[in-house]
């Protein structure tokens, strides 16, 4: 089904036509640093994409203003502090923890203690009964099980 | 004449598919071997109209029949003959129609090779499929006719996106339908035990082929969707975490899960309760991904024109299938008490961890992919949920799984001890330990990567000394090449879908190490990337059947050796007045050395080039699991067999027991 | 089959949960739909962070060959004497051209509209305003789109209301069309004309 979701990201401009050479900072590290700053915002225009993976003209600007603040010496985190001023919430593509998002980031603490409590319930629930002697029905059932591989 | 043919066969195929449902399920219900019997025929009926509606709009789409709206929004005389036909389902109405289609073949499958079922149950399995098939034909029926007409036609049909012109992209949507709709088998599997309040041993060998074959299939569609992204869009990505790829990920987890825990079933009589949840589960998330797409409520890029009252239509299928079977399951579910009785550290108590842990992926999955729009319905907060926060919520879940991924086939059945299994895998973590520090010593402290290599070593190994045990390969050697063939071939599949999800991860923790570089080039001139030394030759015009390119040279060298001439292109496609970019990829099996030409300016030309480290086996990995998932059908146990073949199967368990 | 639950209540409500859970999903599922169709729900729009709040600081450089004012932060600092609206164009953008005939009506009824072009020539941004209208009272040069990014725009046109006390009090991203005017504009300038 992707097919449609690239139709269109396509038809709205090259995906990804090469920025820049210029754009680089030219000091390897801070441009790793502003790279990974960049794969956590969102482009905005194209919508799913981070602004490192997308040509749009905002990302390309925003591009810019990350690589240039990294080599001002800004933190990652005024630099993100910076764009989240500006474009809220939406902009980070890691949504901050907050009370809207408790519940987000709780998913895996919560996905997976819900599963253990089932499982333990189930252990608990067939540890209860003492087996009791089996029925006729049940001893020809069982019979009949054993028969099959 | 043919659309009108293929209207008509659509509506045959709707009259046939509800009486379907309506005999299977009242014949089962009296135990009317008359009704009953009328199921199969019928679903072969179906098939053949629904066959035949196919054809129609393929044919449609071949002779380019202007005067059909599907074919003027979506085709274009000037295409070549191959994605004429894969435009067929390249659209909303004939994706549709292929997605019937394919619901129509299992349909038949059920029916001509379910004969060895107990009648009511192949009953009430057709009569759920006839009751699905009968929803979605009136959706297309009502809402997404392929065969409207358009009068006066135009000269031409207006499809001629040239991105979607590619042989991976032609088969992408069938391989996904056939895992989607696979689901759908298991779903209505679950749905007649539910109805008969009875699920035991048999139960689960009859559903586990179907889970295996959809899991399969989808396997390959997700692979190749993911590989035409890396090798189209021109930059190296390979997955991004779109609401549209995790609607077709979700599905796939919740297979992966399923065929795990119907083992359980099938082995132990256990886990009954879970396993017919799961099977509703899978198909409820492929439904899921369905309405996402074509409906319009997701922040995606995806271009489905959102049509509320489609939206609507499909909203209300999907209630009344997920809703219905969840409804069977909470009224129903009661009647189907455990039998089974295990040990935590077991073979079963390893799959219930499995399914824990992969239930657990799905959901982090799930509410990351719905969480932005229930948080904006309901706290009016709008939030991007994107690839930082998969990666960061899964790793901790995916880092357990792998762990037991490994472990879990060395444990017996009923009651294990986990020390002297572990003690079989001693090797196994000496690999893996001495991936991780090679990966270590070479490219310096990179945890991501070296957490990969370990976890990659770690399966590949694995599942070689899971076939090493079962063999005997170091208790007796001599007989070890004999008993290999006497396997049976699900104790291979198994092993090789575990090594074939560690290939994949190799490629990814491959794709870690990527490194990329952007440079203006003027002819003569070159750089040099992870030990590549890339000369640009030159650039000049080249013309396609129905574009027009500029297509760089670039000489590939590695200490002076002649490695490879690479040439990218952009074309430029004049009719649909869009420009695309052609990476060139010449891989090593090491590595792909992948160069993109970017905008001409000063005399010279823009080229990003990356170092893709073992990114095919990626694609490749996926593509070992799913030949494990069809070795492990073609498995004579798996086959729903004639007591002849049981007896025989019987046999063969004992012998891995 | 006979097993002893020790509380069938909880069994039967834990299989109940799917069902809740499906059911919970689908109504929401359908609230979005007719949001859609009543456009209270729109997956594509972006809020702004700045409602609330006063505008960024920023200064920008008249449009060449304009003799209107330009605009600054200073100029929308409160009190004011009326709400103003400040609106980003640019001669390249085609909604622009849809929204044109709304921001003329609006400066006939006495409404300040302040216009920045953003990313444009100021030869063609002249040629715009020359050939469809001025609507703009002030009018600012924004040719490198820092300031639009300052105050958070992410396309043309994008238009802010500020209240008289220099408060951001709605932004819309994308034409003001009439209904755009009759159902939020227009109240909102009531409101806050007060």
């Amino acid at each position: 089904m992707r097919r449609w979701l690239f139709a269109l990201l396509v038809a709205s401009g090259p995906a990804w036509a090469l920025s820049d050479p210029a754009e680089q900072l030219p000091d390897p590290a801070q441009e790793q640093r502003a790279r990974a700053l960049g794969r956590e915002l969102r482009c905005l225009v194209c919508q799913n994409q981070s602004i490192e993976d997308s040509d749009a003209e905002l990302a390309r600007d925003l591009r810019r203003i990350v690589r240039e603040q990294v080599a001002a010496g800004r933190s990652d985190g005024q630099v993100m502090a910076f764009l989240h001023d500006r474009y809220g919430d939406f902009v980070l593509l890691r949504p901050p923890v907050n009370a809207g998002t408790a519940l987000l980031w709780a998913t895996p603490v919560l996905a997976l203690g819900a599963g253990a409590l089932l499982v333990l319930g189930l252990r608990r629930r067939r540890a209860a009964p003492a087996p009791a002697a089996l029925t006729p029905a049940e001893q020809a059932r069982l019979a009949e099980l054993d028969r099959m591989p | 004449m043919i659309p009108e043919l293929g209207h008509f066969a659509l509506g045959l195929a709707l009259a046939l598919s509800l009486a379907m449902a309506g005999f299977g399920l009242v014949g089962a219900h009296r135990a009317e071997a008359r009704l009953m019997g009328l199921a199969p025929p019928l679903a072969m009926g179906a098939l053949l109209a629904v066959g035949m509606a196919f054809l129609c709009l393929v044919a449609s789409f071949m002779v380019n029949d202007t005067t059909v709206s599907a074919v003027v929004a979506n085709s274009h005389s000037l295409k070549p003959m191959l994605y004429k036909i894969s435009g067929t389902w390249g659209n909303h109405e004939g994706s549709m129609l292929l997605w019937v289609l394919i619901l129509a073949l299992c349909a038949g499958a059920v029916a001509g090779f379910g004969r060895n079922l107990p009648s009511a149950l192949q009953s009430r399995v057709l009569a759920v499929l006839g009751l699905i098939a009968a929803g979605f034909l009136a959706f297309i029926l009502g809402t997404s006719d392929p065969f409207g007409r358009v009068w006066p036609p135009p000269m031409d049909g207006n499809g001629l996106n040239p991105i979607l012109q590619d042989p991976g992209l032609a088969f992408h949507p069938p391989l996904l339908y056939l895992g989607y709709v696979g689901f759908a088998v298991t779903f209505a599997f679950a749905v007649a035990a539910l109805i008969e309040g009875r699920v035991d041993a048999a139960w689960g060998r009859w559903v586990r082929p179907w889970a295996l074959a959809a899991w399969s299939f989808l396997t390959l569609g997700i692979a190749l969707g993911s590989w035409w992204a890396y090798y189209e869009l021109g930059w190296g990505g390979y997955w991004f975490w779109d609401p549209v790829e995790n609607a077709s990920l979700l599905p796939w987890l919740a297979g992966c899960a399923l065929l795990h825990s119907a083992i359980v079933v099938e082995k132990r009589e256990a886990l009954k309760t879970w396993t017919v949840f799961l099977a509703l589960l899978a198909f409820a998330l492929s439904l899921l991904g369905t309405f996402l797409v074509r409906s319009g409520v997701l922040n995606s890029v995806h271009a489905f024109a959102s049509d509320p009252s489609r939206g609507v239509f499909i909203l209300a299928l999907l209630m009344l299938y997920v809703g219905g079977g969840f409804a069977l399951f909470a009224w129903r579910a009661q009647a189907m008490a455990p039998t089974g009785v295990f040990a935590p550290v077991s073979r079963e108590g390893a799959l219930v961890l499995n399914n824990l842990l992969l239930c657990s992926v799905a959901a982090v999955v799930l509410v990351g992919t719905l969480y932005p729009m229930f948080a904006d319905l309901v706290l009016g907060q709008k939030i991007s949920v994107g690839p930082p926060f998969f990666n960061t919520a899964t790793l901790p879940l995916a880092v357990p799984l792998v762990g037991a991924m490994a472990v879990g086939p060395f444990m017996p059945w009923k009651r294990a001890r986990l020390w002297p299994a572990l003690q079989k895998l001693w090797w196994v973590a000496l690999m893996a330990l001495a991936a991780a520090l090679l990966c270590l010593a070479l490219e310096g402290v990179r945890v991501g990567p070296a957490l990969g290599f370990f976890a990659a070593a770690w399966l590949i190994f694995g599942a070689a000394a899971d076939v090493a045990q079962r063999v005997g390969l170091f208790a007796r050697p001599k007989a070890a090449l004999g008993r290999a063939l006497a396997l049976p071939r699900a104790a291979w599949g198994g092993a090789l879908a575990h090594g074939g999800l560690g290939v994949t991860i190799l490629g990814l923790a491959g794709m870690g190490l990527a490194v990329d570089r952007l440079a203006l080039l003027k002819p003569g001139e070159s750089v040099e990337l992870a030990g590549y030394e890339y000369r640009l030759e030159g650039v000049a015009d080249a013309a396609g059947s129905n574009f027009a390119a500029r297509r760089a040279t670039v000489r590939v060298t590695r200490q002076g050796r002649e490695v490879v001439t690479l040439h990218p292109e952009k074309r430029s496609f004049p009719l649909a007045r869009m420009t695309t970019s052609e990476a060139a990829i010449h891989t090593t099996w090491l590595e792909d050395l992948y160069v993109v030409l970017g905008e001409e300016r000063e005399g010279g030309v823009v080229l990003r080039i990356h170092d893709n480290p073992l990114a095919p086996w990626i694609w490749l990995g996926a593509g070992i699991m799913a030949l494990g998932g069809g070795l492990s059908l073609s498995d004579r146990r798996t086959r729903v067999a004639a007591p002849a073949a049981k007896a025989a199967a019987k046999a063969a368990g004992t012998v891995r027991a | 089959m006979s097993e002893a639950t020790p509380n069938p209540w909880r069994r039967r409500a834990l299989l109940g949960l799917p069902l809740l859970a499906a059911g919970g999903a689908g109504l929401g599922f359908w609230a979005m739909l007719r949001g859609l169709g009543t456009g209270s729900y729109d997956p594509h729009g972006v809020p702004s962070a700045l409602l609330g709040k006063a505008p960024p600081d920023f200064t920008l450089p008249p449009l060449a060959g304009s003799d209107l004012p330009t605009l600054a932060a200073a100029d929308l600092r409160g009190a004011l004497a009326r709400p103003v609206l400040v609106n980003f164009f640019a001669s390249w953008c085609v909604p622009c051209v849809i929204e044109h005939p709304q921001l003329m009506a609006l400066k006939r009824q006495g409404v300040p509209v302040f216009g920045i072009a953003y990313k444009d020539k100021a030869a063609d941004a002249l040629g715009f305003l020359a050939r469809r209208g001025n609507p703009y009272t002030r009018l600012a040069a924004d040719e490198p789109g820092r300031v639009a990014i300052d105050w958070g725009v992410y396309g043309v046109p994008e238009s802010y209301l500020i209240d008289r006390q220099g408060i951001i009090r709605w932004r819309w991203a994308g034409p003001i069309t009439e209904d755009t005017v009759a159902a939020d504009l227009g109240p909102l300038l009531r409101r806050y004309s007060a």
